[in-house]
């Protein structure tokens, strides 16, 4: 049963159109992460749920009721602001007060709720500081505790760790599901880092242009994205993207890579001779010491849990190669890759479209 | 500031000093006059040695004008408390009128709006007399003529666009998503309005009323035109000291001072609340 609907969300700002027709809906107790580059409309999408932003058309529908003409302030959300949006007059206390001021609540109510969200969220001791006397930090946790405060039944979160050090945000992203669970809210989660979106979506919601262009489970986006460009924002090390004009034989749709025979499972009707581009996620490949095809190592960078190489092949197309951090990367610089062709990701160069198997061939073969 | 030199900061500090001088030499000339006779202001040349007397203050206290000729009456303290009136009721109402106007053109962008807020500064830019004349026929014939009420009225053209647009700079600096933050959490937006866009705006508020009220103290020409004896501002009755059988310097001086100590307090006094901070850390930082 969905809690929060959105059918056909339109909205334009002097002629330009930031939302195109927007459909979407979130169980009730639900994570939906909206994921985009800047501009895709994440930000106006969710103010529009929270009432902040009417649509020029389509409705908002909230727990069975239309919300669409509703004021903000009955609403019944809370929203975390990406750049805090904290009240700078207001300590800290009010400031996450001010989500209960408004309810019939005795002040030693008031006091008890936000005492304990501020232990769960660890600000119990700055509540006294003007916004200005806190760090980043605690500036993104009191902004968080306000909107979690009143325990909202939908709760809208605008990239809120987009202005946090590195650090805080690494222990953020461990988290926050925990305590998103915890609180049975249903979530809409903003953000444009990858990372975080895989950490909490159940489901994400991929944005651009004013347009959903894929949704679907953080494993689906990332193992069938809709076209190149998702393929390339999932993804560290980003996925290598190569030309390839596939052919077609009795052992099925294959193209050659530098010699090697790839094959792409399943049928594809009409694709043998059209231009496409082949994905191939760095992880997909490996250094071999027969067969494969010739590369030549051209640097090599080590993270702690992984190791990327940057290869070129023989007629010069750039790939990347990622490993585990235990492997080592051979000695020398002409080296053999091979590539697990399960993994390979056939695009349409065209319109940068996935191309789709008619029969999924790969489940066939996993079953025989 | 470690790395500036002595002679660098004593060439700074000669160069604030003459700045200083500069701007308020004419009114330390004019608390010497008040407190000379007109004889000793008259001396050529001038001299800055003299008995210093206080006798053109008690003589505005008192009421009475003793000229060598002659002796009359004036009203120097109506007419001061007819300033604190006009300008303070005419601040007042261009508050209560210009700070919500200010936040309407801030947030509510709507069809004409900017038509209508530069229509509202261009009151500003018209010669006063232009206005004046057929308003002085109005106001004799609807009953407004010499009345306090009709001419606050009139300062509103001056109180009023200065307000608007000031406030109005303030109100839109202020981060949109702070208010929305505030209608979320479940506030109406007049509470809103009350409780967050005031608050952040009250510097800019204070500093917008302050302006006002010294133009509104200043102006000369409404009042001159429209008010009768009983009604005049300082401005105007200071022309009573202008008199036939001379004008009376040391007086008109001591006048002077009197009007403007009461904005000088009062600049003196909102100019903690102007240095205030804004909105730092509102947003991120």
């Amino acid at each position: 049963m969905s809690y929060l609907d959105l059918s056909n969300i339109r909205k334009s700002f002097e002629n330009e159109t930031v939302l195109d027709g927007i459909s979407l809906s979130v169980p009730e107790g639900g994570t939906l992460v909206l994921f985009g580059k800047s501009g895709a409309g994440k930000t106006v999408l969710l103010r529009t749920i929270a009432g902040a932003i009417d649509p020029d058309a389509g409705s908002v529908t909230i727990g069975g009721q239309d919300m669409t003409t509703v004021p903000p302030e009955h609403r019944g959300i809370g929203m975390a602001f990406q750049n805090f949006a904290l009240f700078p007059h207001m300590s800290a206390f009010d400031n996450i007060a001010s989500s209960l001021t408004s309810r019939r609540m005795s002040a030693s109510e008031i006091k008890r709720k936000v005492q304990d969200v501020a232990e769960l969220l660890k600000i119990d001791h700055v509540l006294t500081h003007t916004p200005k006397a806190l760090s980043n930090g605690q500036k993104q946790r009191t902004a968080l505790a306000r909107a979690l405060v009143s325990e909202p039944k939908v709760l809208l979160l605008d990239d809120p760790l987009r202005n946090v050090d590195a650090k805080l945000r690494f222990e953020m992203r461990l988290e926050l599901p925990c305590l998103l669970a915890d609180r049975g809210a249903t979530v809409v989660y903003v953000t444009q880092d990858y990372k975080e979106a895989m950490a909490l979506g159940e489901r994400i919601a991929v944005l651009d242009q004013g347009n959903i262009v894929q949704i679907g489970s953080p494993e689906d986006i990332y193992k069938r994205p809709a076209n190149t460009e998702i393929a390339q924002l999932f993804g560290d090390p980003t996925v290598n993207l190569l030309d390839v004009v596939p052919q077609e034989d009795e052992r099925g749709l294959h193209a050659f890579l530098s010699d090697q025979r790839v094959d792409f499972h399943g049928d594809f009707p009409g694709v043998a001779g059209r231009d496409c581009i082949v994905g191939l996620r760095p992880e997909a490949l490996s250094f071999t010491q027969n067969g494969g095809f010739p590369v030549t190592i051209e640097a090599v960078t080590p993270f702690n849990e992984k190791t990327v190489t940057l290869v070129t092949t023989l007629r010069g197309r750039e790939i990347l190669v990622s490993q585990p951090a235990q492997s080592t990367v051979p000695e020398g610089p002409e080296q053999n890759i091979t590539i697990s062709a399960q993994d390979a990701i056939l695009f349409d160069r065209q319109t940068g479209k996935r191309l789709e198997p008619v029969t999924t061939g790969e489940r066939v073969e996993e079953a025989a | 500031m470690d790395h500036t030199s002595l002679l660098e900061r004593w060439l700074r500090r000669f160069a604030l000093a003459l700045i200083v001088t500069f701007f308020m030499f004419p009114i330390f000339w004019i608390v010497l006059m008040s407190l000379q006779t007109n004889e000793t202001i008259l001396r050529s040349p001038p001299s800055m040695a003299f008995v210093p007397t206080f006798d053109n203050y008690l003589a505005i206290l008192a009421g009475r004008l003793d000229s060598n000729v002659a002796s009359m009456g004036i009203d120097f303290l109506n007419n001061l408390m007819n300033s604190i009136i006009l300008s303070v009721s005419s601040v007042a109402v261009a508050l209560c009128l210009g700070v919500p106007a200010a936040y309407a053109f801030a947030r509510h962008k709507f069809r004409g709006s900017e038509d209508i807020a530069f229509t509202l500064l261009s009151f500003r830019f018209a010669p006063p007399l232009l206005v004046l004349l057929p308003l002085t026929l109005y106001f004799q014939q609807i009953g407004l003529a010499d009345t306090y009420l009709g001419l606050v009225w009139v300062y509103q053209l001056i109180c009023l666009p200065l307000i608007l647009w000031i406030v109005r700079g303030y109100f839109e600096d202020i981060s949109p998503d702070i208010e929305y933050a505030y209608r979320i959490a479940g506030h109406s937006w007049f509470a809103t309005f009350r409780k967050i866009a005031l608050p952040l705006a009250g510097p800019g508020i204070a500093a917008a009323g302050l302006l006002a009220f010294i133009f509104a103290w200043n102006n000369f020409i409404f009042a001159l035109v429209l008010a009768s004896a009983d009604k005049q501002p300082v401005t105007v009755g200071a022309l009573a000291f202008v008199t036939a059988s001379g004008i009376q310097y040391g007086q008109i001086a001591a006048a002077v001072v009197l009007s403007i100590a009461p904005t000088l307090a009062l600049a003196l006094w909102a100019q903690r609340y102007l240095v205030e901070g804004l909105s730092l850390g509102a947003v991120k930082g």
